[in-house]
């Protein structure tokens, strides 16, 4: 581990403290207003100020925070699992399934992917209480982000079936089933690992895009996407330059899972 | 006299083989659209609140005008009948109507498209002018000052949605192309600096160099024949993601265009045009694609 990796993940690891902690650090409730104070500077009592609403920064960045580093990793988990079983089949099997699934995940990565998660989007209900929004927004993410984890398993798995212990434990009698959970699924488990930790960034950003448009987490649910939609209001940022925490926070974690894994390509 | 028809074979051969790829990859656009216009329908016909017609309580329509609606409503009731006559009218060109903006999609794609294809040429063009450039540049001085910056610098980028881009495009008062541009260089910057690195350390290169090669001939007849089919491949890659930074971006700048288009659908939820507007921009994508892979493969023929 690098110098700089082992920084970015040091910052990933006090930020996921914060987030654990947010209960305890909250000044308070992230949805309870302060009318006499809307669009307030810093001060004790909050010490980011207050929004246009009068709600605490500094609560809604700590439960925005968890909301954003929840929903990520839990998309991201579900969309390598997808990945997994369908590049790992596929590789295993070949032939004409591998084709067909190679062909469906060339399409969708053809496809500007938030042109498809707006297409999701529209076909469920948008006046839904917070937390089916958060739902909505983890499950069309991870049912949606698996294409290019089939592609990296599929190709690795391609590689273990024509392996020579493949071959030796496939002639010595051993089933398909075993052959791809005993074999080859532990074998493209540091794959697995690597494509999970590459999605969370990812999905990060397409969180905070999907909440910024009003398609993602609903008011007033707090996540980076929601806190970065006051940004539109450039006269309050400038009179309260604390506003783009939120922003500088999501950069520095994203940066960091960059760094973290610095070979990988983050797309949106 | 042998070797010469065996090369002039061999060029038939991989014309052909171009020939056959080319059709194959033509079919496999036509099976799509076939495929996506049936997902559309099905969508379109699934869709919370389809055959509802508001109209047939507005007291201004007359009875004759409520009754013409309510045949042409049981036209489509029969589910293989609406399939049948949705993919006919998709083969004239009808693809229905914006249930929000109740204007035929046709129309509405073919003023918006022109928009957003605009900015998405022009911001791709800045963005590949620029991550050429400073790729080319990064190779002359490999230190690791230039190397650090340029990291950190394409990882800023990277890191910063591109609605936020976006709302700085609307602060900035810069044009979309500009925003469309900031969202796709530094992907672009990083991908084609590894490329050049990777090519300029092929041992042909170093060889070319020994002998004495000047940098500009190196770089022509050396480096860009290596390079160049994965960088038509990225060409087509780098389009999926303009048109898909379009979305927040011209959303939140205001511009006309189909990224607007489908983000004012979505807020809708107006399906017939999302799902329209979503399949004509996967067919606009794949054929980008399958262009840029038979270039790329021309590309890699002629220079073997």
């Amino acid at each position: 581990m690098s110098p700089l990796q082992k920084v970015a993940a040091i910052i990933l690891c006090l930020i996921l403290v914060l987030m654990v902690l947010a209960t305890i650090l909250v000044p308070a409730p992230y949805a309870r207003q302060f009318r006499d104070v809307p669009n307030g500077g810093p001060s004790t009592a909050h010490p980011l100020g207050t929004d246009a609403l009068g709600r605490d920064s500094l609560s809604r960045l700590l439960y925005g925070t968890r909301v954003s580093l929840l929903l990520a990793p839990a998309a991201a988990l579900l969309s390598t699992v997808i990945g997994a079983l369908l590049g790992s089949a596929a590789g295993f099997l070949g032939g004409w399934f591998e084709r067909i699934v190679l062909a469906v995940t060339d399409l969708s990565l053809a496809l500007p992917w938030l042109f498809l998660l707006l297409t999701v989007r529209a076909m469920l209900p948008l006046d839904v209480p917070p937390m089916v929004s958060v739902i909505i927004a983890f499950l069309m993410m991870g049912l949606l982000g698996w294409q290019a984890s089939v592609r990296v398993i599929c190709a690795a798995a391609r590689g273990i079936r024509d392996s020579d212990y493949l071959l030796l434990a496939r002639s010595s009698g051993c089933k398909p089933a075993r052959l791809l959970l005993r074999h080859v699924a532990p074998n493209l488990r540091p794959l697995f690992y690597m494509q999970f930790w590459i999605s969370i960034p990812l999905f990060i950003l397409t969180e905070a895009n999907l909440s910024i448009l009003g398609l993602g987490v609903m008011e007033p649910m707090p996540s980076w996407g929601n806190l970065l939609r006051g940004f539109e209001d450039f006269s309050a940022l400038a009179a309260n330059p604390l506003r783009l925490v939120p922003l500088i926070l999501l950069v520095i974690v994203v940066m960091c899972f960059q760094f973290v894994l610095p070979s990988q390509e983050v797309t949106q | 006299m042998p070797f010469q028809r065996m090369g002039k074979m061999t060029k038939h051969e991989k014309a052909a083989k171009l020939f056959r790829h080319a059709s194959r990859r033509l079919l496999f656009l036509f099976c799509l659209g076939i495929g996506g216009a049936l997902l559309s329908a099905t969508l379109v016909r699934f869709a919370p609140g389809y055959g509802v017609q508001e109209r047939e309580l507005d007291p201004r329509w007359s009875v004759q005008s409520v009754e013409a609606l309510r045949q042409k409503q049981a036209l489509h009731e029969g589910l293989l009948l609406f399939y049948i006559h949705y993919i006919s009218a998709l083969a004239h060109g009808d693809l229905g109507e914006s249930d929000s903006l109740k204007r035929p999609v046709r129309e509405l794609l073919r003023q918006r498209f022109p928009v957003t294809s605009n900015s998405v040429v022009r911001g791709l063009g800045v963005a590949w002018l620029a991550a050429a450039l400073l790729a080319s540049l990064g190779l002359g001085s490999r230190g690791w000052l230039y190397e650090a910056s340029g990291t950190a610098f394409s990882s800023l980028l990277l890191s910063l949605p591109s609605a936020v881009i976006a709302m700085l495009a609307v602060h900035l008062r810069t044009p979309v192309f500009c925003a469309i541009s900031v969202v796709v260089f530094p992907r672009l910057h990083r991908y084609i600096r590894s490329l050049l690195v990777g090519s300029y350390d092929q041992p042909h290169v170093l060889a070319a160099r020994a002998r004495g090669l000047g940098s500009g001939a190196i770089f022509w007849r050396h480096v860009l024949p290596v390079a160049a089919p994965p960088l038509l491949a990225l060409l087509g890659v780098s389009f999926a993601i303009a048109f898909g930074a379009a979305i927040p971006i011209e959303a939140l700048c205001d511009s006309p265009g189909l990224g607007q288009l489908a983000w004012q659908a979505a807020l809708s939820r107006d399906l017939p045009l999302i799902v329209n507007v979503t399949l004509v921009v996967c067919l606009v994508m794949l054929a980008a694609n399958s262009l840029a892979d038979l270039a790329g493969r021309a590309f890699a023929g002629s220079t073997q």
